[in-house]
Protein backbone atom coordinates (compact mmCIF):
# COMPACT_ATOMS: atom_id res chain seq x y z
CA UNK A 1 0.00 0.00 0.00
CA UNK A 2 1.27 3.51 -1.39
CA UNK A 3 1.53 6.33 1.23
CA UNK A 4 -0.35 8.04 -0.68
CA UNK A 5 -3.41 5.42 -0.02
CA UNK A 6 -2.18 4.92 3.68
CA UNK A 7 -3.04 8.90 3.99
CA UNK A 8 -6.45 8.35 2.59
CA UNK A 9 -6.57 5.20 5.21
CA UNK A 10 -6.05 7.91 7.74
CA UNK A 11 -8.39 10.44 6.32
CA UNK A 12 -11.40 7.97 6.28
CA UNK A 13 -10.76 7.01 9.88
CA UNK A 14 -10.89 10.79 11.00
CA UNK A 15 -13.72 11.22 8.87
CA UNK A 16 -15.72 8.11 9.74
CA UNK A 17 -14.19 9.60 13.57
CA UNK A 18 -16.06 12.86 13.00
CA UNK A 19 -19.64 11.29 11.88
CA UNK A 20 -19.09 9.05 14.89
CA UNK A 21 -18.94 11.80 16.97
CA UNK A 22 -22.34 13.01 16.17
CA UNK A 23 -24.10 9.35 16.00
CA UNK A 24 -22.37 8.20 19.26
CA UNK A 25 -23.58 11.63 20.95
CA UNK A 26 -27.30 11.12 19.83
CA UNK A 27 -27.01 7.30 20.76
CA UNK A 28 -25.91 7.71 24.27
CA UNK A 29 -28.94 10.39 24.77
CA UNK A 30 -31.31 7.99 23.25
CA UNK A 31 -30.16 4.95 25.40
CA UNK A 32 -30.42 7.27 28.61
CA UNK A 33 -33.49 8.48 27.65
CA UNK A 34 -35.11 5.02 27.05
CA UNK A 35 -33.06 3.07 30.00
CA UNK A 36 -35.54 4.89 32.40
CA UNK A 37 -38.65 3.00 33.65
CA UNK A 38 -37.03 -0.68 32.35
CA UNK A 39 -35.92 -1.33 28.83
CA UNK A 40 -38.81 -3.39 26.08
CA UNK A 41 -39.05 -4.44 22.75
CA UNK A 42 -41.83 -2.77 22.38
CA UNK A 43 -40.45 0.73 22.92
CA UNK A 44 -37.67 -0.01 20.69
CA UNK A 45 -39.47 -0.67 17.82
CA UNK A 46 -42.40 1.87 18.43
CA UNK A 47 -39.22 3.91 17.75
CA UNK A 48 -37.82 2.25 14.78
CA UNK A 49 -40.44 0.68 13.06
CA UNK A 50 -41.46 1.86 9.96
CA UNK A 51 -39.16 4.74 10.75
CA UNK A 52 -36.72 5.88 7.70
CA UNK A 53 -34.78 9.03 9.69
CA UNK A 54 -33.82 6.58 12.28
CA UNK A 55 -33.15 3.49 10.08
CA UNK A 56 -31.32 6.36 8.18
CA UNK A 57 -29.71 7.07 11.05
CA UNK A 58 -28.50 3.49 12.19
CA UNK A 59 -27.37 2.59 8.85
CA UNK A 60 -25.28 5.90 8.46
CA UNK A 61 -23.79 4.86 12.13
CA UNK A 62 -23.22 1.17 10.80
CA UNK A 63 -21.12 2.62 8.13
CA UNK A 64 -19.19 4.95 10.04
CA UNK A 65 -18.51 2.44 12.71
CA UNK A 66 -17.48 -0.25 10.27
CA UNK A 67 -14.81 2.19 8.42
CA UNK A 68 -13.79 3.54 11.81
CA UNK A 69 -12.87 0.18 13.56
CA UNK A 70 -11.30 -1.79 10.90
CA UNK A 71 -9.08 1.08 10.23
CA UNK A 72 -8.27 1.11 13.87
CA UNK A 73 -7.86 -2.82 14.73
CA UNK A 74 -5.33 -2.18 11.42
CA UNK A 75 -3.24 0.54 13.72
CA UNK A 76 -3.12 -2.94 16.62
CA UNK A 77 -2.67 -5.23 14.30
CA UNK A 78 0.42 -3.36 12.75
CA UNK A 79 1.70 -2.35 16.32
CA UNK A 80 0.92 -5.06 18.67
CA UNK A 81 0.64 -8.41 16.58
CA UNK A 82 2.94 -7.22 13.37
CA UNK A 83 0.69 -8.44 10.72
CA UNK A 84 2.56 -7.12 7.27
CA UNK A 85 0.96 -6.92 3.59
CA UNK A 86 -1.71 -9.69 2.37
CA UNK A 87 -2.33 -10.69 6.61
CA UNK A 88 -3.73 -7.69 7.58
CA UNK A 89 -5.54 -6.61 4.68
CA UNK A 90 -7.89 -9.73 5.26
CA UNK A 91 -8.17 -8.71 8.83
CA UNK A 92 -9.17 -5.53 8.31
CA UNK A 93 -11.39 -6.49 5.78
CA UNK A 94 -13.04 -9.44 8.08
CA UNK A 95 -13.27 -6.51 10.35
CA UNK A 96 -15.80 -4.11 8.27
CA UNK A 97 -17.02 -7.18 6.94
CA UNK A 98 -18.78 -8.74 9.78
CA UNK A 99 -19.48 -5.21 11.51
CA UNK A 100 -20.92 -3.63 8.29
CA UNK A 101 -22.87 -7.24 7.74
CA UNK A 102 -24.47 -7.74 11.19
CA UNK A 103 -25.14 -4.09 11.49
CA UNK A 104 -27.48 -3.66 8.81
CA UNK A 105 -29.03 -6.73 9.33
CA UNK A 106 -29.68 -5.04 12.59
CA UNK A 107 -30.82 -2.01 11.16
CA UNK A 108 -33.22 -3.59 9.00
CA UNK A 109 -34.54 -5.90 11.75
CA UNK A 110 -35.90 -3.02 14.04
CA UNK A 111 -37.04 -1.53 10.77
CA UNK A 112 -39.19 -3.82 9.20
CA UNK B 1 16.37 -1.97 25.34
CA UNK B 2 12.74 -1.11 25.36
CA UNK B 3 11.32 1.46 27.92
CA UNK B 4 9.67 0.65 30.84
CA UNK B 5 6.41 1.86 32.36
CA UNK B 6 8.85 5.09 33.75
CA UNK B 7 8.25 6.35 30.51
CA UNK B 8 4.87 6.28 30.12
CA UNK B 9 3.87 7.82 33.71
CA UNK B 10 1.72 10.76 31.86
CA UNK B 11 -2.20 11.97 31.30
CA UNK B 12 -1.19 12.15 27.99
CA UNK B 13 -0.28 7.99 27.33
CA UNK B 14 -2.67 7.35 30.10
CA UNK B 15 -5.72 8.67 27.34
CA UNK B 16 -3.96 7.01 24.48
CA UNK B 17 -4.02 3.65 26.69
CA UNK B 18 -8.16 4.04 27.20
CA UNK B 19 -8.47 5.31 23.99
CA UNK B 20 -7.16 2.11 22.70
CA UNK B 21 -8.54 -0.16 25.26
CA UNK B 22 -11.83 1.41 24.78
CA UNK B 23 -11.84 1.14 20.93
CA UNK B 24 -10.73 -2.87 21.15
CA UNK B 25 -13.26 -3.77 23.91
CA UNK B 26 -16.30 -1.77 21.67
CA UNK B 27 -15.13 -3.72 18.70
CA UNK B 28 -15.49 -6.92 20.09
CA UNK B 29 -18.81 -5.85 21.91
CA UNK B 30 -20.51 -4.72 18.76
CA UNK B 31 -21.20 -7.89 16.69
CA UNK B 32 -22.80 -9.47 19.99
CA UNK B 33 -25.19 -5.82 20.04
CA UNK B 34 -26.13 -6.18 16.90
CA UNK B 35 -26.77 -9.71 16.73
CA UNK B 36 -29.04 -9.18 19.82
CA UNK B 37 -31.00 -6.50 17.97
CA UNK B 38 -31.07 -8.81 14.99
CA UNK B 39 -33.23 -11.23 16.84
CA UNK B 40 -36.21 -8.66 16.13
CA UNK B 41 -35.93 -10.28 12.67
CA UNK B 42 -37.79 -13.29 14.57
CA UNK B 43 -40.32 -11.22 16.00
CA UNK B 44 -40.87 -8.94 19.07
CA UNK B 45 -41.14 -11.70 21.67
CA UNK B 46 -37.91 -12.83 20.82
CA UNK B 47 -36.47 -9.21 21.35
CA UNK B 48 -38.18 -8.58 24.64
CA UNK B 49 -37.23 -12.28 25.87
CA UNK B 50 -33.80 -11.38 25.57
CA UNK B 51 -34.09 -7.92 27.11
CA UNK B 52 -35.60 -9.73 30.04
CA UNK B 53 -32.14 -11.46 30.35
CA UNK B 54 -30.79 -7.66 30.47
CA UNK B 55 -32.27 -6.64 33.77
CA UNK B 56 -29.85 -8.89 35.60
CA UNK B 57 -27.88 -6.34 37.97
CA UNK B 58 -24.63 -7.89 36.42
CA UNK B 59 -25.83 -6.97 33.14
CA UNK B 60 -26.48 -3.95 34.00
CA UNK B 61 -23.08 -2.94 35.35
CA UNK B 62 -21.58 -4.20 32.47
CA UNK B 63 -23.68 -2.23 30.43
CA UNK B 64 -23.03 1.13 32.55
CA UNK B 65 -19.08 -0.41 31.69
CA UNK B 66 -19.66 -0.51 27.66
CA UNK B 67 -20.96 3.11 28.20
CA UNK B 68 -18.46 4.57 30.29
CA UNK B 69 -16.32 2.92 27.50
CA UNK B 70 -17.98 4.35 24.62
CA UNK B 71 -18.23 7.85 26.32
CA UNK B 72 -14.96 7.95 27.25
CA UNK B 73 -13.39 6.82 23.17
CA UNK B 74 -15.76 9.31 22.08
CA UNK B 75 -15.10 12.41 24.33
CA UNK B 76 -11.14 11.27 23.92
CA UNK B 77 -11.55 10.97 19.98
CA UNK B 78 -13.04 14.42 19.99
CA UNK B 79 -9.81 15.12 22.36
CA UNK B 80 -7.69 13.67 19.54
CA UNK B 81 -9.32 15.65 16.71
CA UNK B 82 -8.70 18.69 18.21
CA UNK B 83 -5.17 18.32 18.92
CA UNK B 84 -4.54 16.95 14.86
CA UNK B 85 -6.82 19.49 13.48
CA UNK B 86 -6.37 22.78 15.55
CA UNK B 87 -2.70 21.87 16.63
CA UNK B 88 -4.05 23.30 19.44
CA UNK B 89 -0.94 22.40 22.38
CA UNK B 90 -0.98 24.39 25.40
CA UNK B 91 -4.13 23.18 26.73
CA UNK B 92 -3.54 19.22 26.37
CA UNK B 93 -3.86 18.13 29.90
CA UNK B 94 -6.97 20.18 30.40
CA UNK B 95 -8.42 18.34 27.15
CA UNK B 96 -7.47 15.04 28.85
CA UNK B 97 -8.80 16.13 32.10
CA UNK B 98 -11.77 17.16 30.32
CA UNK B 99 -13.02 14.27 28.11
CA UNK B 100 -12.31 11.88 31.36
CA UNK B 101 -14.81 14.33 33.23
CA UNK B 102 -17.16 14.52 30.21
CA UNK B 103 -16.90 10.48 30.44
CA UNK B 104 -17.93 9.86 33.74
CA UNK B 105 -20.10 12.35 33.58
CA UNK B 106 -22.29 10.46 31.09
CA UNK B 107 -21.74 6.89 32.64
CA UNK B 108 -23.06 8.59 35.73
CA UNK B 109 -25.90 9.14 34.00
CA UNK B 110 -26.62 6.34 32.88
CA UNK B 111 -26.21 4.51 35.72
CA UNK B 112 -28.53 6.47 37.34
CA UNK B 113 -31.45 6.20 34.68
CA UNK B 114 -30.84 2.39 34.22
CA UNK B 115 -30.91 1.37 38.18
CA UNK C 1 13.67 11.75 62.78
CA UNK C 2 14.09 14.90 60.32
CA UNK C 3 17.35 15.31 61.43
CA UNK C 4 18.03 12.10 60.86
CA UNK C 5 16.38 12.11 57.23
CA UNK C 6 19.00 14.91 56.29
CA UNK C 7 21.87 13.03 57.38
CA UNK C 8 20.61 10.44 55.17
CA UNK C 9 21.06 12.67 52.18
CA UNK C 10 23.82 14.60 52.89
CA UNK C 11 27.26 14.03 51.45
CA UNK C 12 29.28 11.43 53.12
CA UNK C 13 26.42 8.75 52.47
CA UNK C 14 26.76 6.50 49.48
CA UNK C 15 24.59 5.99 46.41
CA UNK C 16 23.70 2.14 45.10
CA UNK C 17 24.24 2.95 41.22
CA UNK C 18 23.30 0.01 38.78
CA UNK C 19 24.63 0.43 35.14
CA UNK C 20 24.01 -1.33 32.42
CA UNK C 21 27.65 -2.99 31.32
CA UNK C 22 27.69 -5.49 27.86
CA UNK C 23 26.18 -4.88 24.77
CA UNK C 24 22.57 -6.01 23.86
CA UNK C 25 22.89 -8.65 26.17
CA UNK C 26 24.61 -7.79 29.50
CA UNK C 27 23.64 -7.64 32.88
CA UNK C 28 23.78 -4.28 35.46
CA UNK C 29 26.63 -4.07 37.61
CA UNK C 30 26.04 -2.12 40.62
CA UNK C 31 28.45 0.11 41.76
CA UNK C 32 28.75 2.18 45.48
CA UNK C 33 29.11 6.02 44.26
CA UNK C 34 29.35 9.02 47.49
CA UNK C 35 27.02 11.06 47.02
CA UNK C 36 27.93 15.03 46.84
CA UNK C 37 25.69 18.17 46.26
CA UNK C 38 24.76 19.27 43.21
CA UNK C 39 25.93 16.05 41.55
CA UNK C 40 24.62 15.42 38.49
CA UNK C 41 23.99 11.65 36.81
CA UNK C 42 27.19 12.48 34.55
CA UNK C 43 29.21 12.96 37.56
CA UNK C 44 28.11 10.06 39.16
CA UNK C 45 29.02 8.23 35.45
CA UNK C 46 32.80 9.49 35.40
CA UNK C 47 33.03 8.61 38.56
CA UNK C 48 32.56 5.37 38.25
CA UNK C 49 34.74 5.34 35.19
CA UNK C 50 37.59 6.99 36.09
CA UNK C 51 37.87 5.49 40.13
CA UNK C 52 35.81 2.05 39.99
CA UNK C 53 35.81 0.57 36.78
CA UNK C 54 37.81 1.77 33.92
CA UNK C 55 35.82 -0.67 31.53
CA UNK C 56 33.03 0.98 31.61
CA UNK C 57 32.03 3.23 28.18
CA UNK C 58 29.93 6.34 28.19
CA UNK C 59 29.44 9.09 25.96
CA UNK C 60 29.81 12.90 26.73
CA UNK C 61 30.61 16.27 25.34
CA UNK C 62 30.15 19.37 26.54
CA UNK C 63 28.93 18.63 29.72
CA UNK C 64 26.46 21.72 29.66
CA UNK C 65 23.33 20.65 28.43
CA UNK C 66 24.16 22.24 24.85
CA UNK C 67 25.05 19.06 22.82
CA UNK C 68 22.37 16.29 23.97
CA UNK C 69 25.69 13.69 23.60
CA UNK C 70 25.19 12.19 27.08
CA UNK C 71 21.25 11.45 26.85
CA UNK C 72 20.75 8.13 28.58
CA UNK C 73 18.37 6.04 30.54
CA UNK C 74 18.07 7.20 34.15
CA UNK C 75 15.60 5.51 36.41
CA UNK C 76 13.65 4.13 33.43
CA UNK C 77 13.47 7.83 32.23
CA UNK C 78 15.43 8.90 29.32
CA UNK C 79 17.35 12.19 29.95
CA UNK C 80 20.30 14.47 29.77
CA UNK C 81 22.70 12.90 32.34
CA UNK C 82 24.31 16.50 32.77
CA UNK C 83 21.39 18.18 33.47
CA UNK C 84 19.90 15.41 35.71
CA UNK C 85 21.03 15.84 39.44
CA UNK C 86 20.99 12.89 41.68
CA UNK C 87 18.85 14.32 43.61
CA UNK C 88 15.94 14.89 41.71
CA UNK C 89 16.08 11.21 40.44
CA UNK C 90 17.44 9.02 43.02
CA UNK C 91 14.31 7.43 44.85
CA UNK C 92 15.63 6.21 47.60
CA UNK C 93 19.86 6.86 47.18
CA UNK C 94 19.13 4.10 44.14
CA UNK C 95 20.10 4.83 40.46
CA UNK C 96 19.63 2.94 37.36
CA UNK C 97 21.19 3.85 34.12
CA UNK C 98 21.08 2.70 30.79
CA UNK C 99 21.97 3.09 27.39
CA UNK C 100 18.81 4.92 25.11
CA UNK C 101 15.94 2.89 24.29
CA UNK C 102 15.25 1.88 21.17
CA UNK C 103 18.61 2.06 19.74
CA UNK C 104 21.10 -0.93 19.30
CA UNK C 105 23.26 -0.83 21.76
CA UNK C 106 27.30 -0.39 21.39
CA UNK C 107 28.46 -1.63 24.48
CA UNK C 108 27.60 -0.20 28.22
CA UNK C 109 25.78 3.74 28.20
CA UNK C 110 26.84 3.92 24.00
CA UNK C 111 24.23 3.61 22.30
CA UNK C 112 24.72 3.44 17.81
CA UNK C 113 22.73 6.72 16.45
CA UNK C 114 22.92 5.19 12.66
CA UNK C 115 19.24 4.56 11.84
CA UNK C 116 18.57 7.69 14.04
CA UNK C 117 19.85 9.74 11.56
CA UNK C 118 19.13 7.45 8.83
CA UNK C 119 15.63 8.41 9.34
CA UNK C 120 16.28 11.92 9.38
CA UNK C 121 17.52 11.63 5.93
CA UNK C 122 14.48 9.30 5.06
CA UNK C 123 12.41 11.86 6.21
CA UNK C 124 13.68 14.30 3.86
CA UNK C 125 15.03 16.57 6.98
CA UNK C 126 17.61 18.53 5.26
CA UNK C 127 17.32 21.73 3.17
CA UNK C 128 16.52 21.90 -0.03
CA UNK C 129 17.15 25.10 -1.86
CA UNK C 130 15.13 26.51 -4.40
CA UNK C 131 17.05 29.85 -5.79
CA UNK C 132 20.55 29.71 -6.97
CA UNK C 133 22.80 30.87 -4.76
CA UNK C 134 24.21 34.50 -5.07
CA UNK C 135 20.93 35.87 -5.39
CA UNK C 136 18.95 38.41 -3.18
CA UNK C 137 18.34 37.12 0.36
CA UNK C 138 15.00 35.61 0.65
CA UNK C 139 12.96 37.66 2.91
CA UNK C 140 11.34 35.76 6.05
CA UNK C 141 8.98 37.55 8.10
CA UNK C 142 9.78 36.10 11.69
CA UNK C 143 6.10 36.56 13.01
CA UNK C 144 4.46 35.44 10.08
CA UNK C 145 2.55 31.97 10.65
CA UNK C 146 5.22 29.92 8.98
CA UNK C 147 7.98 31.03 10.52
CA UNK C 148 6.79 30.88 13.93
CA UNK C 149 6.15 26.86 13.12
CA UNK C 150 9.76 26.32 12.38
CA UNK C 151 10.83 28.14 15.49
CA UNK C 152 8.33 26.31 17.34
CA UNK C 153 11.17 23.67 16.31
CA UNK C 154 14.58 24.21 15.29
CA UNK C 155 15.89 24.29 18.25
CA UNK C 156 16.38 20.11 18.10
CA UNK C 157 20.06 19.14 18.58
CA UNK C 158 19.63 15.09 17.68
CA UNK C 159 19.95 14.17 21.37
CA UNK C 160 17.54 11.58 20.74
CA UNK C 161 15.07 11.25 23.79
CA UNK C 162 12.25 11.87 22.07
CA UNK C 163 13.19 8.73 19.75
CA UNK C 164 14.24 6.73 22.91
CA UNK C 165 10.99 7.27 24.71
CA UNK C 166 8.45 6.42 21.67
CA UNK C 167 6.20 3.30 22.07
CA UNK C 168 5.75 3.68 18.28
CA UNK C 169 9.08 3.35 17.66
CA UNK C 170 10.03 0.09 19.56
CA UNK C 171 6.90 -1.19 17.84
CA UNK C 172 7.06 -0.31 14.59
CA UNK C 173 11.16 -0.17 12.90
CA UNK C 174 10.46 1.98 10.10
CA UNK C 175 8.59 4.35 11.74
CA UNK C 176 10.50 7.95 11.27
CA UNK C 177 10.04 9.09 14.98
CA UNK C 178 9.36 12.38 16.66
CA UNK C 179 12.67 14.38 15.66
CA UNK C 180 13.05 13.48 11.92
CA UNK C 181 9.24 13.73 11.72
CA UNK C 182 9.82 17.65 13.60
CA UNK C 183 12.48 18.51 11.46
CA UNK C 184 10.83 17.59 8.45
CA UNK C 185 8.01 20.31 9.91
CA UNK C 186 10.62 23.10 10.39
CA UNK C 187 11.29 22.11 6.25
CA UNK C 188 8.05 22.01 5.27
CA UNK C 189 7.69 25.60 6.65
CA UNK C 190 10.66 27.23 5.27
CA UNK C 191 9.91 29.50 2.48
CA UNK C 192 12.91 28.90 0.69
CA UNK C 193 12.70 25.25 0.95
CA UNK C 194 12.02 23.69 -2.33
CA UNK C 195 11.40 19.90 -1.86
CA UNK C 196 7.77 20.55 -0.45
CA UNK C 197 6.14 17.65 -2.33
CA UNK C 198 8.80 15.20 -2.18
CA UNK C 199 9.40 15.89 1.41
CA UNK C 200 4.94 15.39 2.33
CA UNK C 201 5.69 12.37 0.24
CA UNK C 202 8.44 11.27 2.65
CA UNK C 203 6.59 11.73 5.70
CA UNK C 204 3.05 10.15 4.95
CA UNK C 205 2.00 6.86 5.93
CA UNK C 206 2.59 3.62 7.92
CA UNK C 207 6.09 4.70 8.53
CA UNK C 208 5.55 8.33 9.41
CA UNK C 209 3.49 10.73 10.83
CA UNK C 210 0.29 8.95 10.15
CA UNK C 211 1.70 6.41 12.63
CA UNK C 212 1.98 8.56 15.74
CA UNK C 213 -1.15 7.76 17.66
CA UNK C 214 -0.40 11.47 20.22
CA UNK C 215 1.25 9.35 23.05
CA UNK C 216 3.20 12.81 23.26
CA UNK C 217 6.13 11.03 25.39
CA UNK C 218 8.19 12.82 23.12
CA UNK C 219 6.63 16.48 23.83
CA UNK C 220 6.55 15.21 27.35
CA UNK C 221 10.73 14.76 27.90
CA UNK C 222 12.22 16.76 25.16
CA UNK C 223 15.11 18.89 27.05
CA UNK C 224 14.48 21.47 24.96
CA UNK C 225 11.01 21.67 25.78
CA UNK C 226 9.73 21.59 21.66
CA UNK C 227 6.56 19.27 20.54
CA UNK C 228 7.42 16.77 17.95
CA UNK C 229 3.52 15.86 18.57
CA UNK C 230 2.49 19.15 17.31
CA UNK C 231 5.24 19.08 14.33
CA UNK C 232 3.19 15.61 13.51
CA UNK C 233 -0.04 17.07 13.50
CA UNK C 234 1.07 19.84 11.33
CA UNK C 235 2.37 16.78 8.81
CA UNK C 236 -0.84 14.71 9.22
CA UNK C 237 -2.90 18.27 7.56
CA UNK C 238 -0.60 18.76 5.23
CA UNK C 239 -0.12 15.46 3.89
CA UNK C 240 -4.01 15.10 4.54
CA UNK C 241 -4.81 18.21 2.16
CA UNK C 242 -1.73 16.94 -0.48
CA UNK C 243 -3.46 13.03 -0.47
CA UNK C 244 -7.24 15.26 -1.27
CA UNK C 245 -5.83 17.30 -4.00
CA UNK C 246 -4.34 14.22 -5.76
CA UNK C 247 -0.76 16.08 -4.89
CA UNK C 248 0.62 13.16 -2.94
Amino acid sequence: MTAAAQTRLWLAQRASAAVLAFCVVVHLAVIIYAVRGGLSAAEILARTQGSLPWAGFYALFVVAVAVHASVGVRAVALEWLHLRGRALGVLVALVAAVLLGLGLRAVWAVYA
Amino acid sequence: MRADWHARNHPAYWAFVVHRLSGLLLTLFLPAHFLMLGQALHGEAQLDGLLRWTDAPLVKTAETVLILLLAAHLTGGVRLLMLEFLAWRNWQKALAAIAAGAAIAVGLGFALNVA
Amino acid sequence: MATAAKAMDGPGQMLEVSVWRGGETGAYRTYAVPRLPSQTVLDVVTHIQRHLDPTLSYRFACRVGMCGSCAMSVNGVARWTCRTTVAKVAAGRRLEIAPLHNLPVVKDLVCDMTVFFDKWKRARGSFSPVAASGGDFAVVRPDSRARRAVDAGIECIGCGVCYASCDIVSWLPDYLGPAALNRAWTLINDVRDGAFRDRLRAVAGDAGCHACHTQMSCTERCPKHISPTAAIAGLKRATALAALRGEL
